[in-house]
């Protein structure tokens, strides 16, 4: 086959790197922010404001990821994005549910009355909790291949509970890095209590996802193939290790390091999303539908591709100039 | 009920709560731009604390129309796959310029623009607002070509039963594009208009007197004032493409049966699409050919042309159309006696010393931009059915095959949480303003200005 010449071929390879690529950026991004939702109820009222505080600037610009992923699997892959879809509908409605309720007591928290607060906190830990339940669920579907069995829901169930767990890991190694004092003190006791969630799910998602079929245990057991797939185990070991030695020792005077937690989350998210990335492909639906039978239109794609091009480099600009502006530890969020 | 009744009221109940949102900060962001240019150029407090009052709004709608667009962009995967199936190489990328070109632009410079003034100079945060501005107006701008491409679709060619583009041009520039873009941004402008009016009314009838709240009041009268015969005149040539390209529409909202020269404007009936016949037409004699083609003998087409010689139906159920436009551009004119005469009444009192019953008349026409907003894509989109896709693919055939009962659950979830948020949203605006009016301080921080040195911000805690 020869990659550069047949756009039948390197396009949709391009746009399913892209969809996966926006898809961990998401995971990633709106990971810390729905995890810093997830430890809301162990903070304290004072807290809870500087918990919101560090997501504040940058959580709508962190969901933007989902839609351009949702989006981009439906305008690459639109066979797919209907079965995927249509499969999970009633996970898409929690996470949605979710969503909802996140974004909207998100600002109520603040503008609704002082005894209304509560309330609306509740609602922030909920949403967040929702939202982060159902991504897991349906990561567990979809690695199960989206047929609803008795024992495909159950592993669904335990991924959701991971991935959550995963997510208040992440959230609080955030918050190590964007807090100081008490607070930190804090984060680094949740981050903690955290970790086995992440090593548990990455560790249970590695040993389902084999034997899902024939075809990904060849992949990843049969020599040579065994040696390509070898670092990512090894490089996650060595991450989990620093992470388990850091937190042990943070804080640090003058919070020196404070930001390797994130750093190293960050590093385990992408090597586990990339080895399920490595087994699964060329699927878009496992074991259905390839991203070559899915793709739309070469003409089509080269239209959005030519738009990417230009455009995501800009995007890139702007999202770190507005990390760069909201640099160092957060801060009250006020609107003066 | 089945699946595809059940997804029409789904997606027509997502989309109608997302709009709401939208047509709020699509316009409202450039006012807020519009108070912070003022504050520059003039160094008048009363701007910035008008600013301040709207940009609380102004975030709280933005978040709602998030939330609420995130849950439209898995509707088209969820319950209507074959949309993307058939017209995907279209649709496809048109979504998708609009998710790189304005949703990141908006998300990203949200955050600067409220939480950055402290943080940037005055000029940045301007420019933020700007940009979050121009976003919201970008997004506007791909959707209404997506949406007005279904309704007048052109630029691509049919192979095997999918949609191919041949012709971008063609297919941004559609015929009725134009038209519904400036119709749909004039609609966000009034509806805005006519809320920082309304409010600022409430908040006199509770006694503030600050200069900021008459300040808003005056903008809000002036530029409904101004903006309303702009909005009847492309409403008007919005029809008349309507007439051109969809005349089983403008049959509908005329409920006219019959072709024929010299058709009376309908003011009132009940259409029945029973017996195919108005009850209790109340009508003016050739007022729909006047309208409609400026000649009073002029042709207007009639329903009864869109059914096929074997007896189906090829045009859209009458009534839903023909109210929904009545209640559109009676809106309409109500907003022009009103501004007006509260243009009238600004120029005789000026905005302290209103009288009572003009203020009351604002306050309660507050979220009529809503109303009419919702009414105009009712006629829009109830009358292109049976089509989802003008000519090429009908609503039926793009259901997803999802249980009814799965369906019906998850509609019901959402006109629950709707309705909750609809009503928390309204209270929380009043509270706001009621807050605002009680004279605590929005700040207590001094604006710096553009070109003035910044001054060091008084901040609690780190
Ligand atoms: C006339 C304007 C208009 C119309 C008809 C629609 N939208 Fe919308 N949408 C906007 C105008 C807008 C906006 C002004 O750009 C919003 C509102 C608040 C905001 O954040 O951006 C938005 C937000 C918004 C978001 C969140 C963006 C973000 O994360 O920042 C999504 C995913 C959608 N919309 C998707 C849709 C879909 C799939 C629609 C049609 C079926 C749709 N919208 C109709
Ligand atoms: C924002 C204002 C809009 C409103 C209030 C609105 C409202 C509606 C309503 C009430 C229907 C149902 C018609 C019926 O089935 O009888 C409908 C149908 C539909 N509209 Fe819109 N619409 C809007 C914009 C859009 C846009 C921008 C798109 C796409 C880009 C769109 C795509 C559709 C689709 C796919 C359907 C078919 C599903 C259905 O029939 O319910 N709409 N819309
Ligand atoms: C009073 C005179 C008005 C006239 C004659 C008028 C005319 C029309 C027509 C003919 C349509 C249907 C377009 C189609 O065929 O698809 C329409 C749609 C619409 N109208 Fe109006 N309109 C008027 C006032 C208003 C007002 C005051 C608002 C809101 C503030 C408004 C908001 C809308 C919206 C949002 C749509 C749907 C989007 C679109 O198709 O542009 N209209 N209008």
């Amino acid at each position: 086959m020869d990659y550069f010449g047949d756009p039948n071929v390197w396009l949709p390879w391009t746009f399913a790197a892209l969809m996966s690529f926006s898809i961990l950026i998401y995971v990633v991004l709106d990971g810390f922010d729905l995890g810093v939702g997830l430890l809301m109820p162990l903070a304290n009222d004072d807290e809870k404001d500087r918990l919101v505080a560090s997501i504040g600037p940058f959580w709508d610009a962190n969901e933007t990821w989902l839609v351009l992923a949702i989006g981009l699997l439906l305008v690459a892959f639109p066979p797919a994005h209907g079965v995927i879809l249509t499969a999970l509908y009633l996970p898409v409605f929690v996470m949605l549910l979710g969503l909802i309720l996140r974004g909207v007591s998100f600002e109520m928290r603040a503008k609704a009355p002082i005894a209304q607060k509560p309330m609306w906190n509740f609602a922030f830990f909920a949403g967040s909790l929702l939202a982060s339940l159902s991504q897991g669920f349906m990561l567990g579907m979809y690695i199960m291949g989206l047929t609803w069995t008795l024992p495909h829901v159950a592993f669904a169930m335990i991924t959701a509970v991971f991935l959550t767990v995963g997510y208040s890991f992440i959230g609080a190694a955030w918050l190590i890095w964007k807090t100081s004092d008490e607070l930190q003190k804090h984060a680094i006791k949740w981050a903690k209590g955290g970790i086995w969630g992440l090593v548990l799910g990455i560790g249970a998602i590695s040993m389902a996802t084999p034997f899902v079929s024939k075809r990904i245990f060849e992949r990843w057991f049969d020599f040579p193939q065994i040696l390509y797939l070898s670092p990512f185990p090894i490089a996650s070991g060595a991450l989990v290790i620093f992470l388990w030695w850091s937190l042990a020792r943070l804080p640090l005077k003058n919070d020196r390091l404070s930001w390797t937690p994130f750093t190293a989350a960050v590093g385990l998210f992408t090597l586990a999303y990339c080895g399920m990335a490595y087994s699964f492909y060329p699927y878009v639906v496992p074991e259905q539908i390839t991203i070559y039978e899915a793709a739309s239109a070469p003409e089509s794609l080269f239209i959005i591709l030519f738009g990417t091009l230009f455009v995501l480099p800009a995007i890139f600009g702007y999202t770190l100039l507005s990390y760069y502006i909201f640099r160092g530890k957060a801060t009250e969020l006020r609107y003066d | 009920m089945d699946t595809l009744l059940l997804s029409r009221i789904q997606f027509g109940a997502n989309i109608s709560f997302h709009i709401l949102f939208p047509t709020i900060t699509i316009a409202l962001g450039w006012v807020l731009l519009f108070f912070k240019l003022r504050f520059s150029a003039t160094g008048d407090r009363k701007w910035m604390d008008a600013y301040m009052f709207w940009v609380k709004v102004f975030a709280l709608s933005f978040a709602m129309g998030v939330v609420s667009g995130i849950t439209m962009s898995f509707q088209f995967g969820t319950n209507w796959p074959g949309f993307m199936e058939t017209v995907g190489n279209v649709a496809g990328p048109l979504l998708a310029y609009e998710v790189l070109t304005a949703f990141f632009l908006e998300a990203v410079f949200l955050g600067i623009m409220l939480f950055g003034a402290s943080r940037v100079k005055p000029w940045v945060h301007t420019f933020a607002t700007f940009l979050v501005a121009f976003g919201t107006t970008m997004s506007t701008f791909w959707i209404i070509v997506l949406n007005s491409w279904m309704h007048t679709p052109q630029g691509f060619e049919l192979r095997e039963g999918v949609v191919f583009a041949t012709d971008w041009f063609d297919i941004i520039f559609n015929p009725s594009m134009p038209y519904r873009f400036v119709h749909m941004m004039l609609a966000s402008f009034l509806t805005v208009a006519f809320l920082v009016a309304g409010i600022s009314a409430l908040r006199m009838l509770w006694g503030d007197k600050g200069e900021d709240v008459k300040s808003a009041l005056r903008v809000g009268i002036i530029s409904a004032s101004a903006l309303i015969p702009l909005q009847i005149l492309a409403g008007d040539l919005h029809g008349l493409n309507t007439l051109e390209h969809q005349p089983a529409k403008v049959a509908a909202m005329e409920a006219n049966w019959e072709t024929g020269p010299n058709v009376p404007l309908v003011l009132f009936a009940i259409p029945d699409d029973e017996t195919r016949s108005n009850k209790f037409e109340l009508s003016i004699p050739n007022g729909a050919s006047l309208i409609l083609t400026h000649k009073k003998d002029g042709v207007v087409p009639g329903l009864n042309d869109f059914v096929t010689a074997d007896g189906e139906v090829r045009h859209p159920r009458v009534a839903p159309v023909f109210f929904s436009f009545r209640i559109m551009v009676g809106t309409g004119f109500a907003m022009l006696a009103l501004s007006w005469g509260g243009l009238v009444l600004l120029r005789k009192y000026g905005a302290g010393k209103m009288p009572k019953l003009a203020l009351f008349a604002f306050c309660a026409m507050s979220f009529s931009g809503w109303i009419a907003t919702l009414a105009g894509w009712y006629t829009t989109e109830i009358g292109r059915q049976p089509w989802l896709v003008q000519g090429v693919l009908t609503t039926k055939a793009a259901v997803g095959d999802v249980p009814a009962g799965m369906v019906l659950s998850t509609l019901i979830g959402y006109l629950i949480i709707y309705a909750i948020l609809i009503v928390v949203y309204i209270f929380v605006i009043t509270y706001l303003a009621r807050k605002a009016t009680r004279g605590e301080p929005y700040s207590i921080r001094r604006y710096p200005r553009g070109g003035e040195a910044s001054v060091a911000p008084l901040q609690a805690g780190a």
